[in-house]
């Protein structure tokens, strides 16, 4: 089950905690991965721990030259871009009396421009092969709204729209486009919390623990086989229960 | 028939899956020869990378059969 043997898989944000976990299970599970982040560094670290099959492709999202040429690199890297998934996303918090354009575009070009674009880009060869996997890493708050993140709330519950119109386009040539809607998870970005801000989030989670990357990475593994070919429009939320949805 | 109207027939048949003979000049590309919606905006852009043009939109739609798309390349190339 789950074999992604022959498979390539473009994966952003793939430097930061989940995007990494991605990569490893998608790779793990026999796909050929094209990692792609802002930071070069980490994505080489990457690529030499998985070692074959694996490939670097630097992007910055927040660039639409770069975005266009992305895919291009990683069908050139690897023969074909099988498998999308758009994990890369910024936060820009703030209450919106105090959100000023700036904050709310770079959230809404980084998170659902790029998206859309690589999208656009990457289904090209996904109607030629007749087949294609779109996994959009969403979250929660975009089901469920959160206070002082009205852009990034706005960007991931647009990725859902985004995808299911995609998913309605593209079903008839063996593509799929799905969603995953990670809760709180453990990474770089959480481990900042104090004591008092995890007790609070671990309140509302009736898991009583935030989720782990892999959690997410294994959701995305299950979209992106061979499996879920029936699976299309949807949105797998991974929250521990925090919404139920 | 014209070189163009060679390669224009040679990628409708490997799209479209359908016999040589099948692409006249009268047959429309969604009631003849069975495409989709989908599969006009993918012959458009085969064309555009075939023939390195831009089908505009609103040309695009125009195009409902084999001898129109012949027709506008021809003109465009």
């Amino acid at each position: 089950m789950f074999d992604l043997t022959g498979k390539t898989a473009l994966v952003t944000g793939a430097s930061g905690g989940i995007g990494a976990d991605i990569a490893r299970t998608l790779h793990a599970a026999g796909a050929t991965v094209g990692l792609s982040g802002t930071r070069t560094e980490p994505l080489q670290a990457l690529a030499a721990e998985l070692g074959a099959r694996a490939h670097v492709l630097p992007c910055n999202l927040s660039d639409p030259q770069a975005v266009e040429g992305l895919v291009k690199q990683a069908a050139e890297a690897m023969g074909a871009v099988d498998i999308l998934v758009n994990n890369a996303g910024i936060t820009r918090d703030g209450l919106v009396m105090r959100m000023s354009d700036e904050d709310w575009q770079a959230v809404i070009d980084v998170n659902l421009t790029a998206t859309f674009r690589l999208c656009r880009a990457a289904i090209r060869g996904m109607m030629k092969a007749r087949w294609g996997r779109i996994v959009n890493i969403s979250s929660v708050v975009g089901q469920t709204g959160n206070a002082g993140q009205v852009n990034y709330a706005a960007s991931k519950a647009g990725m859902v729209g985004l995808s299911k119109s995609l998913a309605a386009e593209v079903a008839s040539r063996g593509i799929t486009v799905n969603c995953v809607a990670p809760g709180f998870i453990e990474t770089a970005m959480t481990g900042k919390l104090n004591e008092a801000q995890r007790a609070g989030i671990l309140g509302a989670v009736p898991a009583g623990r935030m989720g782990r990357p892999e959690e997410i990475a294994a959701a995305v593994l299950y979209l992106a086989s061979p499996e879920a070919g029936y699976v299309t429009g949807a949105t797998l939320h991974v929250n521990g229960g925090m919404a139920m949805v | 028939m014209s070189d163009i109207a060679d390669r224009v027939k040679k990628i409708v048949v490997e799209h479209l899956g359908v016999e040589e003979d099948k692409v006249t000049e009268s047959a429309s590309f969604i009631d003849d020869l069975g495409a989709d919606s989908l599969d006009t905006v993918e012959l458009v852009m085969a064309f555009e990378e075939e023939f390195g043009i831009e089908i505009p939109d609103d040309a695009a739609e125009t195009i409902q059969t084999f001898g129109d798309a012949v027709k506008f390349i021809s003109e465009a190339a």
